[in-house]
């Protein structure tokens, strides 16, 4: 093994341990701080008694669960009970592995270490654990193997209520998977490529994709939420109609797998969110690209507070709004989100070839200006017809019909 | 329709998602820096717009005369009329001819604190009191014998006046 080689192993092996350290802390916090936000929305004050401030509240929530006695239903699949909540966790801490989460650390070292020999490493260390060339096309791949667990966790369970929450689940994240993965392309047309480092790179050229590709933003988040099971599409948990779904029949540490997978979800779509539109680690201006130590440092936090932003968002949204009725999630889904996401594709297809080659502009910034533009236009007539509120109807709508319905048989 | 109960109208029109969307954000978040109604309960337990009510019925107290003796005179009125049949009473006498209780208990536990064994007695012995923290490590600790009646410090509670229906 060279030098090289050994030099990036122990760097990989640092990332890993980094990251992990950080996604599995972070998610005990996340659920802390689910519970605070959503106590200061309702006036409350949240979690205050373990720590200071509740800051061991996610401590003392786990030795709980660990504690906890672990049940088992009579008649449940033993195998695959164990096994579901394995499932819907491993994807979601797999995600983690893929976003590049600060501007690449000049790295320069060369020392031999004992019986283990030489290591080296010379030249920029991206600040990702793997630097996958397929990029998001990855984390679509990995992210549609979370319905496996949820969906067997469902099924093992044995139970009616967890059946019917891996099945809603599987058909949701099933439809909403077509969105998310449409809404993606443009994206794709803009860099030219799918790896995030290369998404960011044009990024940081242009602009950030926000700006010029609003709508395939607009349908990620939307994609994103269906994605995690959370309200406002929680229809797989669904207190009120399922008890909580799929994992009703869990208990203690295999419960809270399901539960770290569902933040570790969160983390990622944030991330996601972030990285492909809000230019990852990027700060506007051109500081950030002359590389260093300070460099990395701050655009880490830089990416931190755009992640931390996009996860408050998620609760924000979770603690707003109501729960979606299952027709309006599938019509949503369905009759909404993936003809915008086609038609979308087409309109920007379009843009980006008349921009190049009819108006000339090929300097990214220009490009994504006037992309911006087309964006703006588009924007006011897909907002002003969902406003409209013709694709989600309102039970006063649905009671129009009926009564339409029933004056026709009246008449006829 | 009862009082208090805020009837919405039906939009008749469509509906707007989009804007519903934002105005219940803004509402959320506006939420968040609002003054927070929680009470931290074990060390606070009153604020200025909240505290228990002086008509509260909660752990019975036995009142008690000059002399340090309860005040009951055993004659039996509460453990008649106590719906819950929580007061265990043993009536003595001494050599004067006073009656006193033998044996006086009250099963916390049992009881349905409606307050009947104050309204009845004569002596204005027994009474229900204004106090609820009344946990214990074993279910015998809830029979609270004669002794333990007395020690009680809390206030005891106002019974409902049907001449003052509203306490003034």
């Amino acid at each position: 093994m060279t030098p090289e080689m050994k030099g990036f192993i122990l760097l990989s092996v640092l990332k890993m341990l980094l990251v992990f350290t950080v996604i599995m802390v972070g998610v005990a916090l996340l659920t802390l701080m689910e519970r605070k936000v959503s106590a200061w929305m309702q006036n409350r004050m949240g979690p205050n008694r373990v720590g200071w401030g509740g800051l061991l509240q996610p401590a003392a929530d786990g030795v709980k669960n660990i504690l906890k006695e672990e049940t088992y239903p009579a008649l449940a699949s033993p195998w695959l009970f164990v096994l579901a909540p394995a499932m819907s966790f491993i994807p979601a801490l797999l995600l983690s592995a893929v976003i590049p989460f600060a501007a690449p650390l000049p790295v320069d070292f060369d020392f031999t270490l004992g019986p283990l020999g030489r290591f080296a490493y010379h030249g920029p260390m991206p600040m990702v654990v793997a630097d996958v060339p397929i990029g998001f096309l990855f984390v679509l791949a990995i992210s549609s193997m979370g319905v496996y667990g949820i969906a067997l966790a469902g099924w093992s369970s044995n139970s009616k209520y967890a059946l019917l929450g891996g099945l809603r689940a599987s058909a949701q994240m099933v439809s909403y998977e077509v969105a998310m993965g449409l809404s993606l392309i443009p994206v794709l047309l803009m860099s030219g490529n799918v790896s995030f480092a290369a998404i960011v790179r044009d990024q940081q050229a242009g602009l950030w994709y926000v700006l010029p590709l609003f709508l395939s933003f607009f349908i990620f988040l939307i994609s994103g939420f269906a994605e995690t099971n959370r309200l406002p599409f929680d229809l797989p948990e669904a207190e009120s109609e399922l008890i909580a779904g799929y994992h009703t029949e869990y208990s203690a540490m295999k419960f809270s797998f399901f539960f770290i997978a569902e933040y570790a979800n969160v983390v990622t779509v944030c991330a996601m969110v972030t990285t492909l539109f809000f230019g990852g680690w990027d700060i506007p201006g051109r500081w950030d690209e002359s590389g260093g130590l300070m460099q990395t440092l701050v655009t880490g936090a830089a990416f931190f507070l755009k992640l931390m932003f996009w996860i408050f968002f998620v609760m924000w949204i979770r603690w707003t709004l109501p729960r979606f009725r299952y027709d309006q999630l599938m019509a949503l889904g369905w009759k909404v989100l993936m003809p915008l996401a086609l038609a979308y594709i087409m309109v920007i297809c379009t843009a980006i070839y008349g921009i190049e080659h009819w108006a000339g502009l090929v300097d990214p910034k220009a490009r994504a200006l006037a992309l911006f533009g087309v964006n703006v236009v588009v924007g006011v007539l897909v907002f002003g017809l969902l406003d409209s509120g013709t694709f989600i109807k309102g039970s006063n709508r649905r009671q129009d019909t009926s009564k339409a319905l029933s004056r026709a048989t009246v008449t006829g | 329709m009862a009082i208090g109960v805020k009837v919405m109208r039906r939009p008749d029109k469509q509906v707007s998602y989009v804007r519903a969307t934002l105005k219940g954000m803004a509402l959320t978040f506006k939420h968040m820096f609002e003054p927070k109604v929680t009470m931290q309960y074990p060390e606070q337990k009153s604020t200025t717009d909240w505290s228990i009510s002086q008509r509260w019925r909660g752990t019975h107290r036995m009142l008690t005369d000059e002399q340090g003796r309860s005040k009951c005179v055993a004659c039996g009125l509460c453990p008649q009329i106590c719906p819950a049949n929580c007061i265990k009473l043993v009536p003595g006498e001494d050599e004067q001819g006073n009656r006193y209780p033998l044996i006086y208990e009250i099963d916390e536990f049992r009881c349905v604190f409606c307050g009947y064994c104050q309204e009845v007695c004569p002596e204005e012995a027994i009474h229900v009191g204004v106090h609820f923290e009344n946990a214990e490590y074993t279910r015998g600790r809830f029979v609270y014998d004669l002794e333990r009646l007395q020690s009680q410090t809390h206030a005891v509670s106002t019974l409902w006046d049907p001449t003052d229906p509203r306490g003034e």
